[in-house]
């Protein structure tokens, strides 16, 4: 093999980190124009971090078993709203509460990812635009169930829940009983700035949790798996389970991560708050370095970091560069579709570069010639 | 063989492909700790054989096989390719199958890990059990001991050169537990000669283990230095059972190609003279899957029939598919003088080159579309024929395009029932017919033509064989047919140049015996062919005296 000169490196190491770099770069004349201060930057970045980080690892399984971005972990999204607006009407608050909403998310969870799954298992290849359709289609059964269902089939007992007409749930849940609990579980503040302890405690377990799962049977099956389809499967590797496994996974974490990202916002829109998860964790992830096929637990907070950042300092900049502050908020919203775009094209040119790469090595004698 | 009972007996095997028989009555045995070399060129019957030995699924559908299998000395039917792992029988497959971006210790033991047990199995099942990475690796360094190679087990598999991936899973099977007989198909294909060395020695260091191999090879010099047996398969039966001791390359190397010319053939083939070069190619190297080629040069002469032949995977085809600007290349390509720029399909068309490739349905025709519309499109779409101005817009001559159609369907025998029949209702044999007929109608000045004969019968075999030397004598085209079929490109071509490890092996004219093809084709070396044609030429001379 041959060794790589100074250059070679210093260019493979920024092909490799394109994604990241560009943010950064663009974050750092952001904040320059924004004129925030470091303080209100730091305390920002951590609450977001707390928020959105359980969101975006629930996406790193199904990236692990060669299914892509998984846009269907909104469905666990809403598995995850199912259960709190359940725990609104009992009117069962604090810790106790977030985990009856997880215990009544969990078997809907494993349910929509095992339909998930299963649908993906047939359109292989396709697994991102898939899912990305199907949580549309998900969306549409989750009013029906939401609107209709609540209040009739489903009893809701408490009335200030229920719209006036007597059935279906009202647009904004109210998430008071719940709200910063876990956040506040064990206080912490240094020089002024609130840090969410608990929820990085929590955060972390996850984070153990992956690596040990790397290392487990099933974790090597999973990786084997989405390496290549064909060899895992001569080998014996029961593939489609493993996918559904994987999927399934990723849809419960995802709903556990909703009732975190929810308890830290305090307010649940009945609607419409799943329909960004997926979006914004994927966004997340891209940018901070992962691809459709790699990601890292370090991809997730470098992603939740630099995405948040842009978030947080594009309507302000936009503000002080263009004059109006709606220029910002605007921008803020379809920055995340270009970042989905870029970091998809970004990617193909990546492995473009990389095939190219590869060939150089088959011209043989050639080589010097071509 | 005296009480001792061989680990293999194969009886009178034979299997037929529904009419088409592909093996008639194979028999050989195969001792504990021996080598045998399976020898043959491609469509020989090799795979079939071996595809009965794993009890591939293929093998049932099509109706079984006949004769028997014995194992120790008790006959074997294995249904799946798992009873055959169960017995011991290991397989490298030409392909590799391993995952890229798990290390070599990750593929040794890929889905027979060592596991260690944790708590969670008894909520979560068997599968939540963690890996043991250090038994894992000693495994693997265990079995990699046992080849007598350098290599660290901790490597990622996309970082080693093609030979180590061989070794890996070599070392695969032999992690295996009972692994007695391992089939190593083509193991050498793909590798240098240093490594195809290393590995000859670990074979024989595996068969001093106590384990036998069959080696299915096409390089004659490895089989007889590692080989105790060598069994050559021409059209599905044995035509030479023997020993390194009691044969010679040439001999094998006779009985491989066999001497199949045909009277009325060799008496038609006239010299002719060579007209000037016209087209060049200069380290051409093609990245097209399967059929890499790595350093191609080669000069074509105007107005003969050149032949490309070779051994399926070495290469022949991409070439054709790289000038064609079907598959990325490089290195420099000229035609009368100007050159061609790779990796754009337009350019070589411009320049009067056409090709028809090998894949007949995906590429070369529009399935669904009418024989005409097939034959003249190209013609339509590069050059602006068969159309007519009509004011400010062109429209299609739908007359001269029949008229062109119902002149090939004539020419070339199309069996149809008139030229707007879809392509798709029409056999192999026509189909190939109006691929041809498509590339004619473009008046190419070279032709390329790939497997023109695969998948069509003896009949259409005839006259796709007859057209192209017709079109040749009439029309002065240029044609460069690349087959696997030694006796066809002998049949047409003026010259044959074989390829081999994606590079030219030699270059003979049609006349030379196909002995000497069979060197090159076994990467005997050029020196080695023309030694044996001078050899045979001496020897017509004196007979003819």
């Amino acid at each position: 093999m041959k060794r790589m000169t100074g250059g070679e490196a210093v260019r493979l190491f920024c092909v490799r980190n394109a994604v990241p770099i560009v943010f950064l770069l663009v974050s750092a004349i952001g904040i320059y124009y924004s004129q925030f201060t470091a303080e209100y930057l730091i305390q920002e970045m951590l609450t977001r971090l707390a928020r959105n980080a359980f969101l975006v690892l629930s996406l790193l399984i199904p990236i692990m078993a060669g299914m892509g971005l998984n846009f269907g972990m909104v469905l666990g999204a809403m598995a995850g709203q199912i259960g709190l607006i359940f725990i609104s009407d009992w009117n069962v608050s604090g810790l106790y509460g977030m985990t009856l909403a997880a215990l009544i998310a969990t078997p809907l969870a494993i349910l929509f990812g095992w339909m998930c799954g299963a649908v993906l298992n047939k359109a292989r290849g396709r697994e991102m635009v898939t899912s990305y359709i199907l949580g549309f289609f998900m969306n549409g059964v989750y009013q029906l169930a939401v609107l209709y269902g609540f209040g009739s089939v489903v009893p809701i007992l408490n009335p200030e829940l229920v719209l006036s007409r007597g059935y279906g749930i009202r647009n904004v849940t109210n998430l008071d009983g719940i709200r910063n609990t876990l956040d506040n579980a064990i206080p912490l503040d240094i020089m002024g700035i609130h840090i969410p302890l608990a929820t990085f405690l929590v955060i972390g377990v996850f984070c153990l949790f992956i690596v040990w799962f790397r290392r487990t049977k099933l974790g090597q099956d999973m990786r084997a798996t989405g390496q290549d389809l064909g060899v895992a499967h001569a080998a014996g590797i029961p593939v489609m389970r493993t996918r559904i496994i994987s999927i399934v996974i990723s849809t419960v974490l995802a709903a556990y991560g909703q009732i975190i990202f929810l308890q830290n916002v305090g307010t649940l829109n009945t609607y419409n708050s799943h329909e960004q998860a997926g979006v914004f964790a994927i966004a997340s992830l891209l940018v901070g370095g992962a691809t459709v096929a790699r990601a890292s637990i370090l991809n997730v907070f470098t992603g939740v970091l630099l995405f948040h950042l842009m978030f947080v300092v594009s309507p302000m900049a936009g503000k002080y560069l263009v004059g109006d502050a709606q220029i910002g908020e605007y921008f803020r919203v379809f920055v995340c579709y270009a970042i989905i775009s870029l970091a998809l094209v970004l990617h193909a040119w990546r492995r473009h570069a990389d095939k190219v790469r590869a060939r150089a090595a088959l011209r043989g004698e050639s080589g010097g010639a071509a | 063989m005296g009480a001792e009972e061989p680990l293999l007996r194969v009886e009178g095997v034979g299997k037929a492909y529904f009419s088409n028989r592909v093996l008639k009555n194979v028999n050989f045995t195969l001792g504990k700790g021996r080598i045998l070399g399976l020898v043959g060129e491609n469509g020989a019957g090799k795979s079939t054989l071996m595809n009965i030995l794993f009890g591939m699924r293929v093998i049932q559908e099509t109706g079984g096989y006949e004769g028997k299998i014995l194992i120790d000395g008790s006959e074997v039917s294995f249904r799946s390719p798992m009873d055959a792992l169960k017995a011991g029988i290991g397989m490298v497959h030409q392909e590799f199958s391993l995952i890229p971006g798990f290390s070599v210790a990750e593929n040794i033991v890929l889905n027979r890990e060592t596991l260690v047990y944790n708590p969670l199995v008894e909520a979560f099942g068997d599968r939540l059990t963690t890996l043991d990475r250090a038994a894992m690796t000693r495994r693997a360094d265990e079995a990699i001991s046992k080849l007598n190679i350098e290599l660290d087990s901790s490597t990622l598999i996309s970082e080693l050169p093609v030979g180590y991936k061989q070794f890996t899973e070599i070392a695969r099977e032999i992690d295996k537990k009972g692994t007695r007989l391992l089939v190593l198909d083509e193991p050498t294909a793909v590798l240098t000669e240093s490594e195809a060395e290393i590995l000859l020695d670990s074979m024989r260091r595996l068969a001093r283990h106590g384990i036998s191999i069959i080696f299915i090879s096409h390089r004659l010099q490895e089989v007889m230095s590692v080989c105790d047996d060598i069994v050559i398969l021409r059209d599905g039966e044995v035509v030479l059972q023997t020993t390194p001791a009691e044969t010679s390359v040439r001999q094998i190397a006779g009985a491989m190609v066999g001497r199949r010319i045909d009277r009325g053939e060799s008496e038609g083939r006239e010299e002719r003279a060579p007209g000037k070069p016209v087209m060049e190619i200069e380290n051409l190297w093609v990245d097209m899957p399967g059929e890499t080629v790595r350093n191609v040069s080669l000069t074509v002469y105007e107005g003969e029939i050149l032949g490309i032949g070779g051994m399926a995977g070495q290469g022949k085809l991409g070439i054709a598919n790289g000038i064609m600007g079907l598959h990325p290349a490089g290195g420099s390509v000229s035609f009368e003088g100007r050159a061609i720029e790779l990796n754009n399909p337009e350019s070589p068309l411009a320049a009067g080159i056409s090709a028809v490739s090998e894949d007949r349905r995906g590429v070369g025709l529009l399935l669904e579309e009418s024989i005409a519309w097939n034959i003249i499109f190209t013609s339509l779409q590069m050059q602006g024929r068969f159309l007519r101005q009509f004011g400010p817009v062109k429209i299609r001559d739908e007359e001269g395009i029949a008229e062109c159609a119902r002149k090939y369907i004539r020419d070339l025998e199309i069996k149809c029932t008139s030229e707007r029949q879809h392509v798709q209702e029409l056999s192999g044999g026509n189909q190939q017919k109006v691929c041809l007929a498509k590339a004619f109608e473009t008046r190419p000045k070279l032709l390329f033509v790939a497997e023109p004969t695969r998948g069509i019968d003896v009949g259409a075999k005839r006259v796709v064989l007859d057209t192209l030397k017709r079109y040749n004598r009439e029309h002065g085209m240029t044609i460069v047919v690349i087959s696997s079929e030694l006796e066809e490109l002998r049949s047409v071509c003026d010259r044959i140049a074989i390829i081999d490890k994606g590079a030219v092996a030699g270059i003979l004219p049609a006349a030379t015996p196909s002995e000497a093809f069979g060197y090159l084709l076994m990467g005997a070396g050029a020196a080695e062919a023309e030694k044996a044609a001078a050899d045979n030429s001496n020897g017509m001379e004196a007979a003819n005296a």
